[in-house]
């Protein structure tokens, strides 16, 4: 469970004055809960998410999970608790490959059936994907869904996605949003926490969070936040067309 | 004349050529400016030279899937050691060669190998040159490698060369020059890493004179604390050929770099390009590990690691 009580964040901003980004926040999330915080540009969600990963400090307030108080833990730390964080504009790194950045995440070497899965998922190809450098030679869409793979691999308690959904072409959202639907449906105890504005997506969560201004605004299941949004609730969550990603390891290929 | 190895020579070995034990073929072994082992293949002979000290190394034509190992080890304190390698390299070839110094330096007076190596590679012969550089011992004096490589390669044929010189070294100056005829390809990639206060100089000079010739100059340094380097890639193109030059540094604490990729056509036809870039580690990327676990100073590990692949 992760509870963030009374936070606050502030920056200083080029003329000197202060600017309240997170205005005395307090939100709980329960495990095995899918979370999707949605709301306007501007309004704090990647800043939120970013504090719970520890990339940003709070001002004032403090940050438990599982009952720790997390709040003056580094990264590494909150990572080693079960904290992941997909982010929005993933890194790219000269010389690295997609496999060994999966192992990173992973903690350990991983056998190439699990990779296959943790790609396939996201609507790659391991053949073609294990070996290439995770540089400037991969598309913008294909360093996004690589980044969300490595968040697969690493499996954490607590799952926090900075719009998984940008810059990934409709197909792969498809699969994507397939995924998120499998990880929760599992209801193994993990959390995941969605940034997003995709209907498809929020129409998923079982709490939808909406901030403005710093600030929760509102709460509530989709059924009752999608009209606040503008949204229709369709009642039965993902595409029905699709078929479900049940994924099992003897049937992956390892070529494509 | 065989000379029994002890550990410390084994780890040096071990390090520059990846060799445990003596290696099967032809090889040559030297340390201290002295002859320990060498042997010669059917196809390969290796023979002292009358001029200079240094070694000729014949491989015949058509020679192909042969390895060549002719590592050098310096374990004394205050030793100077020139050593002149040429290869005649036949036509049709198809061979490795592992050269690379170690330097095992526990004195406080410096330690020194020039190794000058000169590249004869005849026509159609693929040649794959690996060069490692490694320093090591506790004592005060210096570690100091100043290589000087020259390739000459007649038409068609291709070669790549990998020179890596990972920690330890105080100071090196390298020399490569090249001359490519018709059709030759040469595939250059360099890769350094410099700490404490070490001084690293790279010149390069690549000619490509014949016709459809290619080039490929790959450069990759990281410089740590308070170390300098400074890169020279030249390559000039006198006719329609191919030249890509290619420098990525990254640099830390208190670290130079410069870089200085240069690029001269003669020709209306030569395509050349070059690029350089230094920077840090970005923030990003040492984030991104810490998101998965990583330490900062084991996430700056890995990203170097990869970096220098």
């Amino acid at each position: 469970m992760l509870e963030l009580k009374n936070i606050v964040f502030e920056v200083r901003t080029e003329d000197g004055a202060i600017k309240r980004i997170i205005d005395d926040l307090s939100l709980t999330i329960p495990d095995d809960r899918f979370t999707v915080i949605t709301g306007p540009n501007g309004g704090g969600k990647s800043t939120l998410a970013k504090l719970i990963m520890g990339i940003e400090k709070p001002t004032s307030g403090r940050i438990l999970f599982n009952g720790e108080d997390i709040t003056d833990l580094s990264i590494t730390e909150r990572s080693k608790r079960g904290v992941g964080y997909g982010f929005q504009q993933p890194a790219r790194f000269k010389g690295m490959k997609v496999k060994k950045l999966l192992d990173i995440a992973a903690g350990k070497r991983l056998p190439m059936l699990a990779c296959n899965e943790y790609l396939a998922k996201v609507g790659l190809c391991s053949a073609a994907y294990l070996t290439r450098e995770v540089d400037k030679s991969l598309s913008g869409g294909e360093v996004k869904r690589i980044e969300i793979a490595t968040i697969l691999a690493r499996d954490p308690k607590l799952a926090i996605y900075d719009e998984p959904e940008a810059g990934i072409d409709l197909w792969s959202f498809d699969r994507l949003t397939e995924t998120f639907r499998d990880i929760h449906e599992a209801r193994d105890g993990r959390s995941i926490v969605i940034i997003s504005h995709q209907e498809r997506i929020i129409q998923l969560a079982d709490e939808i969070v909406l901030l403005r201004d710093g600030k929760v605004e509102r709460t509530g299941a989709p059924a009752d936040l999608m009209p606040v949004l503008g949204f229709t609730p369709k009642g039965i969550p993902g595409c029905q067309l699709s078929e479900p990603t049940e994924l099992h390891l003897t049937e992956i290929p390892t070529t494509c | 004349m065989a000379v029994d190895l002890s550990p410390i020579d084994e780890n040096l070995l071990a390090e520059i050529a990846s060799m445990h034990g003596m290696p099967k073929g032809a090889f040559n072994i030297r340390k201290d400016g002295q002859l320990v082992e060498r042997h010669s293949s059917a196809f390969i002979e290796i023979a002292t030279k009358t001029d200079n000290p240094g070694i000729d190394i014949r491989i015949k034509d058509g020679t192909k899937g042969e390895t060549v190992y002719i590592p050098v080890i310096v374990t004394k304190s205050g030793i100077k050691d020139v050593v002149y390698n040429t290869f005649y390299i036949g036509d049709d070839c198809d061979v490795k060669i592992v050269a690379g110094c170690g330097i095992h330096n526990c004195g406080d007076e410096a330690s020194e190998h020039d190794g000058i190596h000169s590249f004869h590679i005849g026509k159609n012969s693929r040649v794959r040159y690996v060069e490692k550089h490694y320093g090591e011992g506790e004592g005060t004096g210096e570690r100091i490698l100043n290589p000087t490589t020259n390739v000459y390669q007649a038409e068609n044929s291709f070669c790549e060369m990998e020179m890596v010189q990972l920690r330890g070294v105080t100071s090196t100056v390298r020399d490569t020059n090249a001359e490519l005829a018709t059709g030759a390809k040469l595939v250059l990639i360099e890769k350094l890493l410099t700490h404490g206060s070490q001084e690293a100089v790279s010149n390069m000079k690549v000619e490509l004179k014949g016709e459809g010739s290619s080039v490929q100059v790959i450069s990759r340094s990281v410089a740590q604390d308070d170390s300098v380097q400074v890169f020279n890639p030249l390559v000039i193109g006198e006719t329609a050929c191919q030249g890509h030059v290619q420098c990525d540094a990254i640099i830390m604490g208190n670290a130079k770099v410069k870089a200085i990729p240069g690029i001269e056509a003669a020709s209306e036809d030569a395509q050349l390009i070059h690029e350089a870039a230094i920077g840090k580690i970005a923030g990003d990327q040492i984030v991104k590990l810490m998101t998965l676990g990583l330490t900062e100073e084991e996430a700056e590990k890995e990203i170097i690691d990869d970096f220098l692949n």
